[in-house]
């Protein structure tokens, strides 16, 4: 496939009417986009098809789609993140299978140009649009419950960022069919990204794409402070909040603290590439470094954005499985927060190689390795809670276990690149590939999943199958070593990451292990969604009635399975970050109030779902320099964010009538469970 | 548990009454019983919502001004701020900018008093200033530009064009918010909702001005020095 090379239309009216669009922009003649595009429409037409089939869209309109209650919309990020973790999964495929392929003389089955977008495409993609919206996800589901809130502070605001987070995920989809994606990597380092030489639009759509979730992201993270700082149940102190709730506003401290960067730097190599500046140009007086500077200011707190939810996960699930108090609560906030902070002074560690000399390299490089001891303090946390515990090996645990290992792992391997002379030679080669899959799959991803399996019930009224379940994680856990293993070698004996073809028969043999690891790794996604998929199925059996499946510590098993709309009919009152736990302990859990007070609740509202709508046109606008339906967009999505002003009739109060019918029905199924 | 017994029916979950000396004092989900409460919370709420927004949004102008003392030599043979800028011009649209904040100050003296017409007129006499100030900033874009000093000229025009530029696109926005907020405030008058409004519309607004400061001095004095 060639790079096509949009141009503008020369007719002056197609011109303004399409801008660089035209029908030659879809790469008709390439199989591979063509029958992954074809794939995704048809799944697309075949859901619409049904939703319309089955008459549900009142449904889909009423409980999901306008819904501001945080629990849909935390679900509605992992369905989101579920799906885009299959395509970036099939990128990851493609790549393992070109480098075994054409690694001994052989040619592949990819070109160079389009190798180069999946790499960027998998990159941005699983960062952005699968660990973020699953992170978050998890977030939104989960934190209002452990603090005892009935929702986040802005609700609307709560939807919009969703719908934003999902209008850049439609737009990165839509770069694979019509156009280019970016060649240049998932950070799009300058000059590379500038217009100088990447002329098409596939920088356009990646800087669009982030650009509109990061705007979601940002709100997402001002919304959740101010939830966890103003909505804490009565006597839920700072230091009795759930630890998974202080990895969350950690996070999304780090959150609005970061992204902010991410904002300015994407906007300033959009500057250049529309209206011909210089911020990173060669010429003109550009500084690329800048670029690398900054997005790395903002790449570095991202990576601890990820990881530190996932901490907070396994923390909850490390206590819950071995039936024991967290062993050092507050050493793991004070780990945690330290972490935070930490994570803003060690940018520099991605990029010694750029010169900066050597006093600046060894404040980088001690910086970084200073972060291995709060995280330290955090793994003998865990294994210590698990020393002498009543350790109950579920899906969860094994997760969290095999997380341990791998991650202390590929933190072994992070000081060695802290070191500036060893990330001299290893720069830039697969070793660092091995090192930072090794963290994020190993942590974050393994966090997710975990959460994924520990929560389902929470928020199902179901378990997933645990056998199933357990297949899966092994197929996860066996691939990963199989998969990066051989990349840690590979690295060390002079392999550069992102080659499309090579000729050395010595890597050959490593990479066709590392492609067999994808393959097992591929294994235990197709698990995983026979989970789910099988769950679903056989729901009744694997349903669990009490609200409190795991023999939980924390608040949000002290409501039922799914929690009702209003998550608790009374507000709890709190005396320890073990909460439901103490509760259940002096026999205070599990008793129905006498009477209820009429809830204060937010009303659903379509605005957040039809700027989302918005932006995915007025992105794409941007992109292919259609400026007038960039002007009605923009306009359009200004015009119902005022309009939503106007809108006073936001919130009702839920009469303690309707409420003691769903307490009642509760209690009633509560008593069988326990009679039986 | 040393908690003295309470009532487990008032409470599903641990109703540990005895602890509750250090809690946290203001919960919003307690008051749900009257109105004026609800409007307390909201109030705190959407401030402290909307302080985080602000110090985001200070993030964005730090690596804007960061990016800016970077390349602020980085003239790639044309114009520096020496050559370019106008202290007298750059004073006026200063003092405007100014100016506005201390009428929105008295704006929300007039809202404290509960006088509708004063709130009304001091946030039109602060529209019209900040009006002043984007007129000026256009006219000296559109200045530079006919010289030949647009940002297309240098990475230092780039830096100045963008920081100054992002400056005046908050003030836009600004005063379009000032324009829903008249229509607001006509239609309802000194509602909680609108004391909320104008609360973080005149946050917005000081913010602005402060930023303003940062740039007079980095960007002109130091410039021009």
């Amino acid at each position: 496939m060639s790079s096509p090379v949009a141009e503008l239309h020369e007719d002056p009216v197609l011109r303004f009417l399409f801008g660089k669009l035209d029908i030659s922009s879809v790469p008709w003649h390439d199989p591979i986009i063509m029958g992954a595009g074809a794939g995704m429409v048809g799944a697309a037409v075949l859901v619409l098809g049904l939703t319309t089939y089955f008459k549900l869209w009142p449904y889909v309109w009423k409980e999901w789609l306008t819904s501001v209650d945080h629990k849909k919309i935390g679900v509605m990020y992992i369905i989101l993140a579920l799906i885009m973790l299959l395509r970036g999964f099939a990128d990851a495929l493609m790549m393992r299978a070109q480098q075994a392929l054409a690694s001994a003389g052989g040619h592949g089955f990819l070109p160079p140009d389009h190798f180069d977008q999946i790499f960027t495409a998998h990159g941005v993609i699983m960062i952005f649009f699968v660990a973020m919206p699953f992170v978050i996800g998890l977030m939104n589901v989960i934190m209002p419950l452990q603090i005892g809130a009935r929702d986040v502070a802005f609700p609307y605001l709560n939807s919009l960022s969703f719908w934003f987070t999902a209008a850049g995920a439609v737009l990165i989809n839509v770069s694979l069919v019509v156009g280019e994606f970016a060649h240049t990597g998932w950070l799009a380092y300058a000059p590379l990204s500038g217009l100088q030489f990447s002329p098409g639009v596939g920088v356009d759509y990646y800087l669009w794409a982030i650009q509109i979730s990061g705007i979601g992201t940002t709100l997402s993270g001002v919304n959740l402070i101010a939830t966890i700082f103003k909505m804490r149940a009565p006597g839920m102190t700072l230091m009795r909040m759930p630890v998974f709730t202080w990895t969350t506003l950690a996070a999304n401290i780090l959150i609005v603290a970061a992204f902010p960067i991410l904002t300015v730097t994407l906007a300033l190599l959009g500057l250049d590439r529309y209206l011909g500046m210089h911020f990173f140009t060669n010429d003109g007086g550009g500084n690329a470094m800048m670029y690398v500077n900054l997005i790395w200011a903002w790449g570095h707190p991202e990576v601890y954005i990820l990881v530190l939810p996932a901490f907070g996960i396994f923390s909850e699930i490390v206590a819950t499985f071995c039936r024991k108090r967290l062993f050092g609560y507050d050493a793991m906030v004070y780990a945690t927060m330290c972490i935070a902070i930490l994570s803003f002074i060690v940018w520099l560690h991605h990029f010694f190689t750029m010169g900066a000399g050597a006093n600046v390299n060894a404040f980088f490089g001690i910086s970084t390795m200073i972060i291995s001891i709060p995280t330290g303090v955090k793994v003998f946390n865990w294994l210590f809670t698990m020393y002498r515990g009543r350790v109950r090996l579920e899906v969860p645990m094994l997760w969290t276990m095999g997380f341990i290992i791998t991650f202390v792992i590929g933190g072994a391997t992070g000081v060695m690149l802290a070191i500036p002379g060893a990330d001299f030679v290893l720069h830039n080669s697969v070793f660092l590939i091995a090192h930072f899959h090794n963290v994020i799959i190993g942590g974050v991803l393994f966090g997710c999943i975990a959460g994924l399996n520990y929560w389902f019930p929470k928020a199902f009224g179901f378990r997933l199958h645990s056998g199933i379940g357990k297949v899966s994680f092994w197929c996860w856990l066996i691939g990963f070593y199989v998969a990066f293993m051989p990349l840690y070698a590979l690295g060390l004996m002079g392999m550069t990451r992102r080659l499309s073809h090579m000729d050395n028969p010595v890597w050959h043999v490593y990479l066709i292990v590392a492609a067999c690891g994808a393959l097992i790794i591929f294994a235990g996604i197709i698990a995983q969604i026979v989970q789910i998929g099988y769950s679903i199925w056989k729901r009744d059996e694997l349903r669990d009635d009490s609200g409190d499946p795991w023999d939980g510590r924390t608040l949000e098993w002290a409501t039922s399975s799914p929690p009702p709309f209003y998550n608790f009919a009374v507000t709890p009152a709190i005396g320890n970050h073990d909460a439901f736990w103490d509760a259940k302990q002096t026999g205070q859990a599990y008793i129905q109030p006498k009477s209820y007070e009429p809830i204060h609740m937010p009303r659903n509202t379509a605005t957040g779902l039809l700027i989302g709508l918005a932006s995915i046109p007025f992105g794409f606008a941007l992109v292919w320099h259609i400026w007038w339906l960039a002007v009605v967009t923009l306009i359009g999505m200004i015009g119902l964010a005022i309009l939503h002003t106007f809108n006073e009739d936001r919130d009702y109060y839920v009469q303690p009538d309707e409420i003691k019918a769903i307490e009642d029905a509760r209690f009633a199924k509560l008593n069988t469970t326990t009679e039986a | 548990m040393s908690s003295t017994p309470v009532n487990p029916a008032e409470n599903p979950v641990g109703a540990f009454k005895d602890q509750l000396k250090s809690a946290y004092d203001h919960n919003p989900n307690e008051a749900h019983d009257t109105h004026d409460h609800h409007h307390q919370d909201e109030e705190a709420k959407v401030t402290l919502g909307f302080w985080i927004y602000l110090m985001s949004d200070c993030l964005i102008f730090a690596t804007l001004f960061a990016t800016f003392a970077v390349l602020k030599d980085a003239t790639a043979g044309g114009p520096n701020g020496r050559e370019l800028f106008d202290l007298g011009f750059v004073a006026i649209e200063t003092s405007l900018l100014l100016l506005s904040s201390l009428t929105f100050g008295l704006s929300m003296i007039s809202m404290q008093n509960n006088k509708l017409n004063g709130v009304l007129g001091w946030l039109a006499v602060t529209g019209l200033l900040g009006l002043g100030f984007m007129g000026m900033e256009i006219y000296e874009f559109n200045h530079l530009i006919h010289e030949g000093a647009g940002p297309d000229r240098s990475a230092f025009l780039s830096a100045f064009f963008t920081l100054v530029g992002t400056h005046g696109l908050h003030v836009t926005s600004g005063l379009i918010w000032m324009g829903v907020m008249f229509v607001h405030l006509f239609r309802r008058g000194i509602t909680p909702a609108n004391r909320i409004r104008m609360m973080e519309l005149s946050l917005f607004w000081h913010f602005l001005d402060i930023i303003w400061i940062g740039v007079f001095s980095i960007v002109y004095l130091m410039g021009a020095a």
